[in-house]
């Protein structure tokens, strides 16, 4: 949008909205809505207590094992299927299924098998991140110019080099899209876990918070774990467009 | 003086030259399609031959089965007297799409055939710097190939297979992604390559006039499944300036003789 | 900025119309299909009698358990609670989110104003707001049709705007020139070329409206679907909490394969058939 000529970013219209929630909630109209200001307020707040931090702490770290494991796991069984037909035609339906199901019902079965902690975080982080981060690797390797492994063939490469060296690479645009759409869906996983086993990190907050009607610091979580899902598809972003840009003629 | 030597039919092969490459007896079919059939060709060592057919007829086929990246249904190709069945360090292939990495510079890319190999770093961009500079691209190496226009592509390309030092040079139409310009360039310097190189090229190409324009021998080929059909020797004198060859009577006679050749196919 | 492109290389799920000429096992789509299904009940078998854990009933033990459900009319019951706020959250999604994208694609200031807040919640947990959405309303059907939406709505939104911002400009072009209003140029030209686009949007927003009303019902109603997957699992009856997610799941792929299947029928001519 322009405003007498000046190029507004897209993005500035949630300053407009904040503005609008400032209004909405200094009006008193809805209990659930306390101004804007109080809610950044009770953030800082929020940050410097040892509640949080430990919360923080214990969410960061499950997302981090979970996407981790589903990274390692994920990016080899989508270049298995992409260049494996038989292992694509078997596995390739399950993979679908599973990456568009409402895994949120899978959770309880989590929390009988991994128990109420700690683990169960990081299986659902795992099992919400990984189908898209195979589908996207198999989608670029089935994407490969075949004259590029013909290539390697031609100059002799060995099996493993035609991997480390072409496909990888090849694919590495969509593999980076396809962690990218990861971690926003793990990001996802970690906050249903959390919420559905309601005693650990963000969820046990949540549950407080809700409980006790303190809507200040509720919504001052809601904006943090938002910065934060933003923050990070934003930086993966960044890294997949410096990839474009030597993987831009393609 | 100079006279094209026509020697029309298949069973008339050329009278046993040096052949560095030998084509014996190849078919191959993919599903039903019978893509090639019974192919016997020599390809003499030193000279360009060009492979030259209609669209389909198993151009890129054969030259795929030479290089050892498909397999034939029957026959045998043999490299300096030995059967090969798969790509060796004798033969290099250049791409139509040319192939490059897009994620590696041309330097990386030209020395990339030689990476392969288990060369030392130092040693392999030295090698591939002089071959980039004699491809004419000296001052690009630090460049990406998506930074570089289409016929430069090709060079980097070519670079790459002349310097992993193979004796046959296999060319998948490698100008049919060149812009008209670089192309005419592009020929001028595999004419000048090829007397430089002491190197024996196979060329497939669409186009009669490049044929004519580069090649020692053109072996023509029929459409599906494909035969020989005819084999030519232009003998165009390629001493003289280029322009005055595309003028040349003699030049324009064997491309008029190709094209009522190949006018049957063509519907 | 993230989140406007929409998740690439799915595999399709609708039934391959591919044919396979050679004999090979291996070329045989169907046959390969029903492989693969028979290989996961194997490894669940396999894993449920080892057992993998004591929570870990085996295949033929879950499907009994869901013929058992099915025969005493607590699974078709749980379904009639869980689809009703579902079919409302998706049709009214349906009707907001083209609107709305539709909107935003047109007019560039709902452009600016809107399409941010929803690129924000497609990107992010909007699950958080569940809970809440009970607070205020409560636990029945307005609280489960509102957490339909919520996760429905950024979705279809979203894709109906990247469709009617990417619609073909000589198409336009041509309509105007052949002196089309401004309504006409919108309703022969703009939406028909982006409902296919609009379309996959809508199956993207089923599948997260699924998601919505199974959190919403485990979360926070005890009723439906969710509150039986609870229920058995505070039974330890665990084939019987096996066979609800299982059949939960396998409606949302079916409804999804069913939808794919409408959307190439319709509007996609070029994928109909090989
Ligand atoms: N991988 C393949 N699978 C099935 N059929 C193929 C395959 N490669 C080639 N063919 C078929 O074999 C025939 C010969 O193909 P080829 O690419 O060798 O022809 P060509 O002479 O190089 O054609 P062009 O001039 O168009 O490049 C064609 O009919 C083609 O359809
Ligand atoms: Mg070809």
């Amino acid at each position: 949008m322009t405003i007498f000529g000046y190029r507004i970013p897209m993005m500035a219209s949630l300053l407009v909205w904040c503005v609008a929630w400032e209004i909405v909630g200094r009006l008193d109209l809805m209990i659930m809505v306390p101004p804007f200001s109080e809610v950044l307020r009770a953030a800082v707040d929020l940050v410097q207590t040892p509640s949080w931090q430990s919360a923080t702490v214990t969410t960061l770290r499950a997302f981090a094992i979970g996407m981790a494991l589903s990274i390692v796991v994920g990016v080899p069984l989508g270049i298995l299927m992409g260049r494996i037909k038989l292992a694509d035609e078997l596995l390739g339906m399950w993979v679908s299924i599973f990456s568009s199901a409402p895994l949120s019902a899978l959770v309880p079965v989590l929390m009988i098998l991994f128990g109420f902690g700690e683990k169960t975080i990081i299986a659902a982080v795992f099992l919400f991140a990984i189908w898209i981060i195979v589908l996207d690797t198999r989608a670029g390797v089935r994407h490969i110019s075949p004259s590029l492994i013909e290539m390697a063939k031609s100059y002799g490469a060995t099996k493993r080099a035609l991997y480390v060296k072409i496909i990888l690479w090849a694919a590495l645009p969509e593999i980076l899209a396809g962690i990218r759409l990861g971690l926003i869906r793990g990001v996802k996983g970690v906050v249903i876990g959390q919420l559905l086993v309601a005693i650990v990190g963000y969820g046990a907050l949540f549950e407080t918070f809700s409980r006790n009607f303190r809507m200040a610091e509720f919504w001052a979580l809601t904006i943090i774990l938002f910065a934060f899902a933003l923050l990070i598809s934003e930086l993966i972003e960044r890294l997949e467009a410096k990839v474009e840009f030597y993987a831009g003629a393609r | 003086m100079r006279n094209a030597t026509l020697r029309k039919g298949p069973t008339l092969m050329p009278e046993p030259v040096d052949a560095i490459v030998e084509v014996r007896g190849v078919s191959k079919s993919y599903g039903n399609v019978e893509a090639l059939r019974g192919i016997d060709l020599d390809f003499p060592r030193g000279k360009l031959t060009s492979l030259l057919g209609p669209s389909g007829c198993g151009k890129t086929t054969l030259l795929k089965i030479i290089a050892g990246l498909v397999n034939a249904d029957a026959g045998t190709i043999s490299v300096n007297g030995r059967t090969v069945s798969k790509p060796g360090p004798e033969r290099a292939f250049v791409f139509q799409d040319f192939a490059l990495l897009p994620w590696a510079t041309v330097l990386r890319n030209v020395a990339f055939g030689l990476e392969l190999r288990g060369k030392a770093a130092a040693e392999r961009e030295k090698i591939a710097r002089h071959y980039i500079g004699e491809v004419g691209l000296a001052g690009f190496e630090d460049k990406y190939p998506h930074e570089l226009s289409g016929g430069m592509r090709q060079r980097v390309g070519l670079a790459r297979a002349l310097s992993v030092d193979a004796d046959v040079l296999l060319l998948d139409e490698p100008f049919s992604a060149v812009d008209e310009q670089n192309r005419r360039k592009f020929q001028e310097d595999l004419i000048r390559l090829r007397t430089t190189q002491n190197k024996t090229f196979i060329f497939v190409t669409h186009s009669i006039e490049e044929a004519v324009y580069i090649s020692d021998r053109i072996v023509l080929l029929s459409p599906r499944p494909g035969r020989i059909s005819q084999i030519i020797e232009p003998e165009i004198d390629r001493s003289v300036d280029p322009d005055r060859i595309h003028r040349d009577k003699h030049y324009l006679d064997t491309v008029e003789e190709i094209w009522q050749g190949l006018k049957q196919y063509v519907d | 900025m993230a989140g406007v492109g929409t998740e690439g290389g799915a595999i399709s799920l609708a039934p391959s119309t591919g044919r396979s000429d050679a004999g090979r096992w291996q070329d045989n789509p169907t046959l390969l299909r029903v492989l693969s299904v028979v290989l996961f009940a194997g490894i669940w078998q396999i894993a449920g009698m080892i057992p993998v854990s004591f929570a870990f009933p085996t295949f033929v033990d879950t499907f009994t358990a869901f013929l058992g459900m099915i025969a005493d009319g607590s699974l078709p019951k749980a379904y009639l609670s869980t689809l009703q706020p579902l079919i409302l959250g998706v049709v009214l999604s349906t009707f907001l989110g083209v609107g709305v994208g539709t909107l935003c694609g047109l007019w560039r200031t709902g452009e600016w104003l809107f399409i941010p807040i929803f690129i924000v919640l497609q990107a992010a947990p909007v699950a958080a707001f569940i809970p809440m959405v009970t607070f205020i309303y409560g636990i029945g059907m307005t609280a489960k049709t509102l957490a339909v939406m919520i996760l429905a709505l950024p979705v279809i939104v979203l894709n109906t705007y990247k469709a009617v911002r990417n619609v073909n400009v000589s198409l336009i072009a041509m309509c105007q020139s052949f002196l089309g209003t401004r309504w006409q140029v919108v309703s022969r030209i703009i939406l028909p070329d982006a409902s296919p686009v609009i379309f996959a949007g809508l199956r993207l927003g089923v599948a997260a409206g699924f998601v919505g009303v199974v959190l919403a019902e485990l979360l926070i109603t005890p009723t439906g679907i969710g509150d039986l997957i609870t229920f058995h699992r505070s039974r330890a009856n665990y084939a019987a909490m096996y066979a609800t997610i299982a059949s939960i799941i396998a409606l949302s792929t079916l409804t999804l394969v069913a939808l794919e299947w409408v959307e190439t029928r319709m509007f996609r001519p070029e994928k109909r058939g090989a």
